[in-house]
């Protein structure tokens, strides 16, 4: 089939990014805004605006059935859910289904096998992939048992959790029972499910994500990314490819998203992340995003690629147009998240109207945003700004590219953490690459201690 | 035709080489100002396109501009030994720590400087709130889930007489 009509379910950057793709495959678009939104830069780019619902998510974007109604409304042929709200949602994936729209993402089978943390685990095992050691525990008594094997440190996880949220240290065996006993009624409270399990504490581990897209039988893999500079479990930088991998390691960690996709049949676009332990080399299984990612752009960037028109060729039931063999691979790209915080008064968010927005721009510079002078950006949403993606021949020009790329960017109006990126970027460990996922909050911490601020 | 950064690209690609400073193209769509700098070329774009709304899928609400008054003067409750305790921000205000659980505090609820009254949500992050004076809960302002604006006043106590 042809997609003629999309429905974008989503705000923010992302939905400009899409509207921008539909519009090159001469795909019209009707945008599902909420009250807050109806003014905003996706909503003056889209070709057509349905109103969803009031400015809280739970009421517009993150309600199934208003999305379902506004893709009737609109005479759209197909729902693209961007990433968050409802990306990986089954309940949409199914309306959709029942309404005879096409659902730009995997099949409802595929996103409950992936959206559940232990459903995606045994999958993984199923695979051939290595996991965390690790598994889920039914009482106190069997988490002091399972300690016993794995060993300390761990983790007592909620599965329902996520985000960092619903997650426990265990330091000292013997505090194992009590700590699961606490983590469960916790959970219980939190989530209303009370499943834990054990895994493992990686003490330097180096988030790393590889990128695959399927046709339901094939699968090909289109490289990896580095995502281990985050604050509180939020990605802050992203670069493609990952840094100082052993060419075999990485190999390795290809090979395993691409038998993970196999193994369910993939179909559509995904990322399988990895826990890579930096001290031994060895990477575990983390979970599976069933989406387009915040960081796909520096995989277009050293690709050429169009991540979201594949995503659209696939949903129109194309097989896969892409052969391993012509996927290259082209220098290095660092992505930097422009967020309304103020980073120096522990990153509170600073919602409010943009009065100016000035953006680098040419060679090797793209920048991803929806925000302009007069934008406003509501409370309650995420703080994401703008994307400022650089790419160069290799790392080292990717950063220069990003320095001078920040030092002209300038956003006035709402506080954004800017400098904390050009802080980054000159930190003798940033520049030699390859960080843990906690190096960053001890930078930050470090530059508190000193009372210091970046030159 | 609206504008891509592969367009903009282009453009600066053209007038790179020459001594162009600063270009601006305005047609019906958008307004594009390009300006060469010392850290290289920037960009400043406005969208002058309308939005069309072709429906909405829920009836459309009433205006949800308006701000609460705030009736009383700060200055009239502290001399009453009232203190006003506000929002450090703009954002969703909770009483309580997650839906379905008892509030922080109720009307006549003791609190001192550092008990957490409620929670203002922001960008996806929860900001707690604390009622920054010791004494006993007299009125609470503002209803659950409800919206409110930068320094609006949430409750108020009764300060502890010292």
């Amino acid at each position: 089939m042809n997609i003629r009509r999309v429905l974008v379910a989503n705000r923010g950057e992302i939905a400009a990014r899409i509207i921008r793709t539909c519009r090159n495959l001469g795909i019209e678009t009707a945008l599902a805004a909420s009250e807050a939104d109806l003014d905003a830069v996706p909503a003056r780019l889209a070709d057509h605006i349905v109103c969803i619902g009031p400015a809280h998510a739970s009421q517009s974007y993150l309600n199934v059935d208003a999305v379902v109604r506004a893709a009737a409304a609109a005479k759209a042929d197909a729902v693209h859910p961007g990433y968050g709200f409802l990306a990986e949602n089954v309940r949409l994936a199914r309306a959709c289904r029942e309404h005879g729209i096409v659902f730009i993402g995997p099949t409802e089978a595929q996103l409950e096998a992936v959206g559940d943390k232990m459903q995606a685990r045994a999958h993984a095992v199923a695979a051939g992939l290595p996991v965390v050691p690790g598994g889920p525990v039914g009482s106190p008594a069997e988490a002091a048992a399972l300690a016993k094997v794995i060993g300390v440190p761990l983790l007592v996880k909620a599965v329902a959790g996520g985000g960092g949220r619903g997650m426990k240290l265990v330091t000292d065996a013997a505090r194992t029972a009590e700590t699961a006993d606490l983590a469960m009624a916790e959970a219980g409270a939190a989530f209303a499910d009370p499943r834990v399990y054990l895994e493992r504490f990686v003490i330097a581990g180096r988030h790393v994500e590889v990128q695959i897209v399927g046709d339901g039988g094939d699968v090909v893999h289109l490289g990896d990314r580095d995502c281990s500079v985050q604050r509180r479990h939020q990605k802050l930088v992203e670069e493609a490819p990952a840094p100082g991998l052993p060419e075999t390691t990485r190999a390795a960690m290809h090979e395993a998203a691409i038998a993970f996709g196999r193994h369910l049949g993939y179909r559509g676009l995904g990322t399988v992340e990895f826990l890579l332990d930096r001290d031994c080399g060895v990477f575990y299984f983390l979970e599976m995003n069933a989406r387009i990612q915040v960081e796909h752009p520096v995989t277009e960037a050293i690709t050429g690629l169009d991540l979201v028109a594949e995503q659209i060729a696939i949903a129109e039931g194309r097989p896969l147009r892409l052969r391993q063999q012509d996927i290259r691979f082209h220098g290095h790209a660092i992505e930097c998240r422009l967020n309304a915080e103020n980073w120096t008064h522990d990153f509170r968010p600073s919602p409010g109207t943009v009065t100016t927005a000035v953006f680098p721009a040419g060679a090797g510079i793209r920048v991803d945003t929806h925000i302009e002078g007069g934008a406003r950006v509501p409370p309650f949403y995420d703080s994401l700004l703008a994307k400022i993606v650089a790419h160069g021949a290799n790392r080292g020009s990717a950063i220069e590219r990003m320095k001078s790329a920040l030092a002209s960017c300038r956003v006035d109006g709402v506080a954004t953490n800017r400098d904390m990126h050009l802080f980054l970027l000159a930190l003798p460990e940033f520049l030699r690459g390859g960080m843990d996922t906690p190096f960053f909050a001890r930078a930050l911490q470090r530059r508190e201690g000193d009372g210091g601020r970046p030159s | 035709m609206n504008l891509t950064d592969d367009d903009v690209r282009e453009i600066i690609r053209l007038i790179d080489s020459s001594h162009v400073h600063e270009l601006r193209i305005k047609t019906e769509k958008f307004d594009l100002c390009l300006r060469r700098s010392a850290a290289g070329w920037t960009r400043e774009t406005k969208t002058l396109t309308r939005p069309d709304v072709i429906g909405g899928v829920e009836a459309a609400p009433a205006a949800t501009s308006d701000t609460p008054a705030q009736a009383k003067s700060s200055t009239q409750d502290e001399a009453c030994g009232v203190v006003a305790i506000r929002t450090p921000i703009v954002g969703t205000f909770y009483r309580a720590p997650k839906p379905g659980a008892p509030p922080f505090v109720e009307i006549g609820s003791e609190v001192d400087g550092n008990s957490v009254v409620g929670i203002v949500e922001t960008m996806k992050l929860m900001n707690s709130v604390s009622a920054g004076a010791a004494g006993t809960v007299i009125e609470v302002c503002v209803a659950d889930g409800e919206f409110v604006e930068s320094d609006q006043v949430l409750m108020r106590l009764r300060r502890t007489e010292a």
